[in-house]
C-alpha cells in the first residue's frame, strides 16, 4: 500500500475509497465484526497506522466501542453488513437520542441478491425506525465524498448518520481521487448525565430533542446538494438512488433525473418539485419500495413504479429496462457453478461422519454452511449467527429423545455462541455443540478472531483458550481432536459422547487450507 | 478523441484461478493510462470451485459497473465449461478470447501463471501502453513475484502475434 501513497489517484472499491475518505475526514476509531459484502472498509482501515483500529468480538460490541469513542470527543466508525446491523440494533436506537461529542458513522453494506447472505433486509428502513439520517452513495467516489459530509451532518446535527452500501457499490472499483488527512484534536471528555444517561427523566427530554432534529435533518435534505436535480429532457424523468442511477444513466442518458443521495429525511418539497417538470415519472430503486411508498404517501399521482417482482434480487443492466417500462423481471440466466467447500477443507471430515451417523445438525454462519449443500446434505438449520448452539437446544426440546447435535465455527462461537452454551449448562440441555475450528473467519477470507490470539494488524494478543473457556461454561465434556488426522477416533469419540446424557463440546481443530 | 470509447471486458471462470486479480491489472493499467474506469465482479460465497465473472470498463464517462448481455468488446475465459453462460455477454462482433485458453495453458508450467498469461493476450488488443500495464504490475503484484508475472505477460502478449 505504501506506494500507493504518493498517487493522486488509486483504484479503489466502494469500501476502499470510504475508508480512505474516513481517514481523510480525520477519523480515529473504527471497528467491525468481518461479513460480506463489508469486510474490506476495516481491512483498509488499518493500513493507516494514526487510527485505532479492531476486529470487534460481535457487531454490537463494534458499534458500542466506537460510539463510545464518538461520544468521548473522537471521530468514529462502524461497519457491518446488513444482517450485522441487527446484532447492534440495540445500541443504535438509544445513541439516536444520546447524541454524540464528534462524528459518528454507521457504515452498513446490504446485500441485494444475496451474493453471500441469508436475507436480503433493506436497511434504509432503518432511518425511519432509528430517526437517523441515512446517505446512499452510487459509486466508490461518492462512498469518499459521502463519508466526509456524514461525519459533518453527524456533528452538526448531534446524531449518528448511516451510510447505505450495497454490494455492488462496496465491491466495484474505479478511479477515485485522493487527499490529504486533516488531523482533529480529541474535544475534552464531559460528564453530561442529561444528554447520555437514558433513564427514562432524560430519554423523554431527549426524544423531544430527537423530533427537533428531524424537522432540522428535513430541512437539510431540502437544500442538500446529496439530492441532486439533473433536468434535461422533459419528457422522462426518475427517482432514484445508489447503483440504480448508474443503470439508468447507462441506459437513458438524456433523462432527467432526481438523484436522491440522503435517502432520510425525504425532501419532500424538491420530489413535489421535479414531478411537476417532467412528463412521465418513474422511481426506480433496488428490493423494498422505501422510495415508492413515500412518493404514493405525497400524493403524486403520475409516477409509476416496479413490477413486484423486482422487489427481489439486484438490479442490473440486463433488466433494468424491463423496470422502466413496468415488465415483470425476465431475466435470462444460464446456470452458474454453485460455490461449495474446497478441496482439503478440513470441514469434510466433520461432515462425512455427521452424515453416516444420520444426524440432525443445527448449523451456523461460516464456510461449514457449505455442509448443507448435496451431496453433503449433512447440515438442516443456517438461520443467524450463534444459532448452531441454541438450535442443538431448541430442537432437542421439541424431539429430546431425538438424534441432535450443534456445529458453530471458531469465529461464530466467540461472535455469539458463548451466550447460547452458557443457557445450555444453566438450563440442562443435553447434546453436543461441534465447535468447527479452523483458527481463522474462513468465509470472508480469514480475519484474526480473540481465539487466534492476533489483532486486526496481526500483531500478538492474548489468545482466547476456546477448551478452558467451554470448561468455565460448566459442559460436562470438553473434547479437542483433529478429525482430518484421526477420522475413526472422531466417529468413535462422537458415537460415545452421543450415548452419553450430556452436555458435550468437542472442538474439531484444523486449520483453514487458505491461511497462511 | 479515442479515450471517450468506452471498452468493455468480462472476464470469467471458476474460483481460484484469479480472475479478480486479472481485472484488478486491466483497471490499474487503464487508470495509469489516464482513462475512466470500473471494475466489478459477481461470485458467490465460496472462497474456491464457484463461478465467478469480473467486468471492467474503461473510457470516458463510465456510468454503470457491470457489463449487460451483448455488450462486452472483449472475452476472456478462463474454464472451458463457463464459456457457454459467458457468451451471453460478448457483442455480435465482439472478440472472444477463448481460442488462448488452451494455447495458455500450454505454455505455463505453474497453474497460477494463466490469469498474467491471459492478460497479455488481452493486452495485445488494447489501446493501453506496455509502460501502464508495467506500472500496473508493480501495484498488483508483491515485489516476490512480479519478475516471473512479467515474464508470463510477455508470453501472452506473443501467443497474439504467432
Amino acid at each position: 500500500m505504501a506506494k500507493k501513497e504518493n498517487l493522486t489517484k488509486a483504484f479503489l472499491s466502494g469500501n476502499e475509497a470510504l475508508a480512505r475518505g474516513a481517514w481523510e475526514s480525520g477519523l480515529k476509531v473504527a471497528a467491525a465484526y468481518p461479513g460480506t459484502p463489508s469486510t474490506e472498509i476495516l481491512e483498509s482501515l488499518a493500513l493507516y497506522p494514526e487510527l485505532d483500529v479492531q476486529w470487534s468480538v460481535n457487531e454490537k460490541v463494534a458499534f458500542e466501542v466506537t460510539y463510545g469513542a464518538a461520544v468521548g470527543g473522537v471521530r468514529s466508525l462502524f461497519a457491518c453488513k446488513h444482517v450485522g446491523l441487527n446484532v447492534a440494533m440495540d445500541p443504535l436506537m438509544t445513541a439516536s437520542y444520546a447524541g454524540v461529542s464528534a462524528g459518528f458513522v454507521v457504515v452498513v453494506c446490504d446485500d441485494p441478491g444475496m451474493h453471500s447472505s441469508q436475507n436480503e433486509q433493506d436497511t434504509r428502513w432503518v432511518g425511519p425506525y432509528a430517526k437517523v439520517p441515512i446517505l446512499e452513495p452510487s459509486s466508490p467516489s461518492e462512498a469518499k465524498e459521502f463519508v466526509g459530509q456524514a461525519f459533518e451532518i453527524s456533528e452538526k446535527f448531534d446524531t449518528p448518520v448511516i451510510i447505505r452500501m450495497t454490494t455492488r457499490i462496496s465491491h466495484t472499483k474505479e478511479d477515485v481521487d485522493l487527499g490529504t488527512r486533516t488531523d482533529i484534536a480529541a474535544k475534552p471528555l464531559v460528564k453530561d448525565w442529561e444528554k447520555y444517561v437514558m433513564v427514562p427523566r432524560n430519554a423523554r427530554m431527549r426524544h423531544e430533542v430527537v423530533e427537533k432534529r428531524q424537522e432540522k435533518l428535513v430541512k437539510l435534505s431540502e437544500k442538500s446538494r446529496l439530492n441532486k436535480v439533473e433536468l434535461k429532457n422533459p419528457s422522462l424523468g426518475f427517482i432514484t438512488s445508489g447503483i440504480s442511477y448508474m443503470y439508468l444513466k447507462e441506459q437513458f442518458p438524456d433523462a432527467s433525473y432526481l438523484k436522491l443521495g440522503m435517502l432520510y429525511p425525504f425532501c419532500d418539497e424538491k420530489i413535489k418539485n421535479f414531478s411537476k417538470k417532467v412528463k412521465k415519472l418513474c422511481v426506480v430503486e433496488e428490493l423494498d419500495l422505501f422510495i415508492e411508498e413515500h412518493v404514493k404517501a405525497l400524493g403524486i399521482r403520475k409516477a409509476k413504479f416496479k413490477h413486484p417482482s423486482f422487489q427481489l434480487g439486484e438490479l442490473g443492466p440486463a433488466t433494468i429496462g424491463d423496470l422502466v417500462a413496468g415488465r415483470p423481471k425476465n431475466e435470462k440466466k444460464l446456470p452458474a457453478r454453485p460455490p461449495r467447500l474446497c478441496p482439503g477443507c478440513p470441514h469434510w471430515s466433520v461432515f462425512s461422519v455427521l452424515k453416516k451417523l444420520d444426524l440432525f445438525v443445527a448449523g451456523d454462519i461460516g464456510c461449514y454452511t457449505l455442509g448443507s449443500l448435496p451431496p453433503t446434505s449433512a447440515l438442516h438449520t443456517c438461520i443467524c449467527m450463534g444459532a448452531g448452539v441454541t438450535f442443538n437446544e431448541g430442537v432437542r426440546r421439541a424431539h429430546p429423545e431425538g438424534k441432535i447435535v450443534g456445529v458453530v465455527g471458531d469465529s461464530t462461537f466467540v461472535h455469539s455462541g458463548i451466550t447460547g452454551l452458557i443457557n445450555a449448562v444453566y438450563n440442562k440441555a443435553k447434546g453436543i455443540v461441534f465447535i468447527l475450528d479452523n483458527s481463522t473467519t474462513a468465509m470472508t477470507g480469514g480475519q484474526n478472531h480473540p481465539a487466534t490470539g492476533k489483532t486486526i494488524r496481526n500483531e500478538a494478543t492474548k489468545a482466547l483458550d476456546l477448551p478452558a473457556l467451554c470448561k468455565a461454561c460448566g459442559v460436562d465434556n470438553v473434547d479437542v481432536i483433529d478429525p482430518a488426522g484421526a477420522l475413526k477416533e472422531f466417529e468413535e469419540l462422537v458415537k460415545k459422547r452421543l450415548d452419553e446424557n450430556t452436555l458435550s463440546v468437542i472442538i474439531a481443530k484444523h486449520p483453514c487450507k487458505l491461511i497462511k | 478523441m479515442k479515450k471517450q470509447t468506452i471498452i468493455n471486458i468480462t472476464f470469467g471462470g471458476i474460483g481460484g484461478q484469479g480472475i479478480i486479480k486479472a481485472s484488478e491489472l486491466l483497471g490499474w493499467a487503464a487508470l495509469y493510462d489516464g482513462y475512466h474506469v470500473k471494475k466489478s465482479e459477481v461470485h458467490g460465497m465460496a472462497q474456491r470451485g464457484g463461478s465467478v465473472e469480473s467486468h471492467v470498463r474503461f473510457g470516458g464517462k463510465i456510468y454503470s459497473p457491470l457489463v449487460g448481455p451483448e455488450q462486452a468488446d472483449y472475452l476472456l475465459c478462463f474454464h472451458a465449461e463457463e464459456h457457454p453462460r459467458l457468451k451471453t455477454f460478448l457483442k455480435k462482433d465482439g472478440v472472444d478470447l477463448a481460442g488462448f485458453l488452451e494455447k495458455a495453458q500450454a505454455i505455463i508450467e505453474n497453474p497460477r501463471h494463466l490469469n498474467t498469461v491471459l492478460v497479455g493476450v488481452l493486452a495485445a488488443y488494447l489501446p493501453i501502453r506496455n509502460e501502464s500495464w508495467q506500472k500496473a504490475m508493480e501495484v498488483v503484484f508483491s515485489p516476490k513475484i512480479i519478475e516471473e508475472n512479467r515474464t508470463v505477460f510477455e508470453k501472452g502478449k506473443a501467443l497474439v502475434r504467432q
